[in-house]
């Protein structure tokens, strides 16, 4: 294979790709034309339901099934991929174009060591002999950063962190010598922390192979970091194409300037009266039954009333247990929660209905927080009836009240979850909890599974609510951003522990704790030339990383 | 009348066969005493009398209408495997459910008495009962039911145990609902279709039982007409190439094909899937 300079690696021209979708073929890419050359990295950048994937994937002669291409072309070095036969497509796929998914643990085989996965694909297109694809593994494993690179290929996938798993994913599609990869949110479902490490080893290896790329995110940041061009899809229609650099200093579009405003930064409001503690978590020590791990170690945590606490941390860190112990879903086996001063109990059972009403909760996948055979006027109504034994006419009003306080339109309350998007499910979620009239509601990474646009709206709501209703919240993310937006005072939770609480100015300034330190420094920004400094200033031991902490 | 219309229409080619062999024998059933030219005890001919003569389906063993004793068959068996099997599910669901949302102590009680009661074969342990206690319909339905319950517990349990972990099951229970409520309002609807699965298949099975029951002389008693029973009344005839139990055995074949279509149809439905796929 002779890589000639200067040519059109890939050349997309006029696709339009058409769905299924209830039985009638519309289209969701509308004529989008894309060009790559070798060595460089184009950016798809949007929203669920962009086309982002969809357009990405093409590149491998590729439509997910009930799609279909019907017009356009789309040539890979010169020669057409639309219209070749799946055996023809099977030589390029892995081979000269490879693919990177979101979730690394789905896409390996549990039954089989990181070494043979690797292999699999070299030694089946016939390009490499056995011992050849073994050497390159190493050599791969090195590039891409992985921790012991000669013997880590014996592991198996689940006996590797998340982040290594992304990066030996990568480094298979890397094995192959191809001329793209496809990049599909790689980083998405991993922590702020190790997020970094992978893109950073990424970032590296890509330049150092010269292959081109496509990278897909919904994270314009993330993807600032990593392209060279960048493309905004929107609904299948491209919306701005441009340098990196130059979009970010200068957007042209609304839409692109909306992407970019998301991540802007609100005041918190100081002062908080120190005499109305509400939520008084003391000494909290837990571990989840049959296990002799604590998951969290005296943990204390207060919330004022009508003001937001945030709980931030990265997964594993004991925030969401917290919540579990909070609600009496988990009795802890030391310490205690108090609520206006006064001891719950801490079994969820035996806590009196006035209890539970004044503390509710709100779930990240308000798909599964939500039973998909009742009406969403039986999800809302239900604490009406139950803890404020409202019916009849009464309950009905009640109920449309609560849809226009959450800004759904009335006809909703008939409909079930299931024809109700990301965001409007979330909402409903939250009039639920509203309905119960409560004191505190615990958020438990409300905004993690919507769009960044969508998330803003939810925060947004959550904002007026609070103000209108002087309820309090206690607000779990692991997402900075979020916590930027809405706190007025961060809880920092690390393995199990608190590493501080305070008012978020305080939190948010120097001097620093050195896991917020790390954490802070972590969160991308927008700004291309923000990883490589960021990577330099690591280096240097300027600013802490996950080793220098694991090591304290 | 709209609303039977567009159920019609949602049914695809096969569901509809499903549906016309399920209300054919259901008419049969219901109109036995109206449509049966015969009485099911009455001896009106020889043995074995040829079919499509002046009997339509001939005679059994002993010289009854063999027709007439289908249509009966048709009221006897299927009432006795729809109620047997109501039975079934109601006490296994129930018992199931229970057993998801209390877990813990209760879960492995239950399913620990079910696992031994499971090892002792369907057959023996229906024979050891109902020849202690004699074999009423009553206590026939009684004991088929509670020896197919516990399949149905497992099914129930493993099925409800798989929503428990839901977050709208534990939003229900954050919002102190009862155990009662949970069940019924938050896992049911969503066990159903499983469930109904479920209810397709063990019907069936529930048929066959009787009909070993029959044949062991503890099933319907005669000259009550049932199709297991007829199937081996008539058995001998196939030595002598007599198509008559074929006819029972057949109405017991179409039946279960039947329901089954039906099922798949509200199954594939619920499932969302769409036709083509």
């Amino acid at each position: 294979m002779s890589k000639k300079v200067g040519k059109k690696l890939l050349e997309i021209n006029d696709l339009l790709i058409e769905a299924d979708i209830e039985g009638e073929w519309k289209p969701i890419i509308n004529s989008l034309s894309m060009t790559l050359e070798r060595g460089e990295i184009i950016g798809l950048i949007g929203e669920s339901g962009a086309g982002k994937s969809t357009f990405g994937l093409t590149a491998l002669g590729y439509t997910k099934p009930g799609c279909r291409i019907v017009s356009g072309s789309i040539k890979l070095d010169g020669v057409e991929l639309v219209g070749k036969s799946d055996a023809e497509l099977r030589k390029i796929r892995g081979n000269r174009v490879a693919y990177v998914a979101q979730s690394a643990a789905a896409s390996f085989n549990p039954a089989h060591t990181l070494a043979e996965q690797f292999t699999e694909s070299p030694v089946q297109h016939g390009k490499m002999k056995m011992s050849e694809a073994r050497k390159r593994s190493v050599e791969m494993f090195r590039l891409l950063d992985m921790p012991d690179p000669e013997n880590i290929g014996e592991r198996y996938p689940h006996q590797v962190s998340g982040g290594q798993l992304q990066r030996a994913m990568t480094a298979m599609a890397l094995g192959s010598d191809p001329d793209i990869i496809i990049f599909d949110e790689p980083t998405t479902a991993l922590d702020v922390t190790t997020q970094i490490e992978v893109l950073g080893a990424i970032k590296e290896a890509v330049k150092a192979r010269n292959v081109a790329a496509i990278y897909i995110s919904h994270d314009l940041a993330v993807v600032a970091q990593m392209a060279d061009r960048m493309m905004v899809l929107r609904y299948g229609d491209l919306i701005e194409e441009g340098n990196a650099r130059e979009m970010l200093a200068n957007p042209k579009q609304e839409y692109t300037q909306k992407l970019l405003n998301v991540r802007s930064q609100r005041v918190g409001r100081t002062g908080l009266d120190e005499e109305d503690i509400q939520l008084n978590v003391e000494n909290i020590t837990a571990r989840y039954p049959g296990t002799n791990i604590d998951v969290l170690t005296n943990v204390n945590v207060n919330v004022v009333k009508g003001k937001t606490v945030a709980v931030v941390g990265e997964s594993g860190s004991g925030k969401s247990t917290l919540a579990r112990v909070i609600t009496g879903l988990l009795p802890p086996s030391q310490g205690s929660v108090k609520f206006h001063g006064r001891e719950l109990t801490p079994a969820l059972k035996t806590r009196p209905k006035k209890d539970l009403q004044s503390i509710q909760m709100i779930y990240q996948m308000a798909d599964v927080a939500m039973n998909p055979r009742q009406k969403i006027k039986d999800i809302i109504g239900r604490p009406l009836e139950f803890y404020l034994g409202i019916t009849g006419k009464q309950h009905d009003d009640r109920v449309l009240d609560l849809l226009r306080k959450i800004e759904l339109p009335e006809d909703y309350a008939e409909r079930y979850p299931l024809q109700l998007s990301g965001g409007e499910k979330q909402r409903v979620c939250i009039a639920r909890a509203l309905a119960a009239e409560p004191e505190l509601i615990i958020c438990d990474e409300v905004t993690s599974a919507l769009d960044q646009l969508v998330a803003e709206g939810i925060l947004d709501l959550l904002l007026n609510l609070q103000k209108e209703l002087d309820v309090s919240y206690l607000f779990i993310t692991h997402d900075l951003a979020t916590v930027k937006a809405i706190a007025d005072e961060i809880v920092v939770m690390y393995q199990g522990g608190v590493v501080e609480q305070g008012a978020k100015a305080d939190i948010l300034a120097p001097p620093y704790a050195p896991y917020t330190e790390l954490l802070l420094s972590s969160v991308p920004e927008m700004d291309p030339d923000w990883l490589d400094n960021l990577v330099e200033k690591r280096q240097r031991g300027e600013l802490p990383t996950s080793e220098s902490l694991g090591q304290s | 009348m709209t609303y039977l219309s567009a159920i019609w229409d949602d049914l695809n080619l096969s569901a509809r066969i499903g549906l016309g062999i399920v209300l054919f024998f259901t008419t049969c059933g219901i109109f036995a005493p109206w449509l049966a030219p015969y009485s099911e005890s009455q001896i009106v001919g020889d043995v074995w009398e040829p079919l499509f003569g002046e009997f339509f389906f001939g005679t059994d063993q002993i010289g009854r209408d063999l027709l007439s004793r289908l249509i009966f068959g048709a009221r006897n068996t299927m009432a006795l495997a729809i109620v047997s099997t109501a039975v079934s599910f109601t006490a296994g669901a129930v018992l199931g459910f229970i057993a998801a949302t209390m877990s813990g102590r209760v879960d492995q009680v239950l399913s620990r008495i079910v696992d031994v009661c499971i090892s002792i074969p369907t057959l023996i342990a229906s024979l050891i009962v109902l020849s202690a206690v004699g074999t009423a319909t009553q206590t026939l339905i009684l004991v088929i039911g509670i020896i197919y319950a516990l399949p149905v517990f497992r099914i129930a349990r493993a099925v409800a145990m798989d929503i428990e972990v839901m977050d709208y099951v534990e939003a229900a229970r954050l919002r102190g609902e009862g155990l009662w409520w949970l069940m019924r309002k938050e896992i049911l609807p969503n066990a159903l279709t499983p469930l109904a699965a479920e209810f397709g298949v063990r019907f069936c099975f529930v048929f066959l039982l009787i009909a070993s029951l029959s044949f062991l002389g503890l099933g319907l008693q005669p000259p009550l007409a049932d199709w297991g029973a007829m199937v081996r009344g008539n058995a001998d005839g196939i030595a002598w190439g007599f198509l008559h139990p074929i006819m029972p055995a057949a109405c017991i074949a179409l039946l279960t094909i039947g329901i089954n279509l039906l099922i798949d149809r509200w199954v594939h439905k619920a499932s969302g899937l769409r036709d083509d796929q």
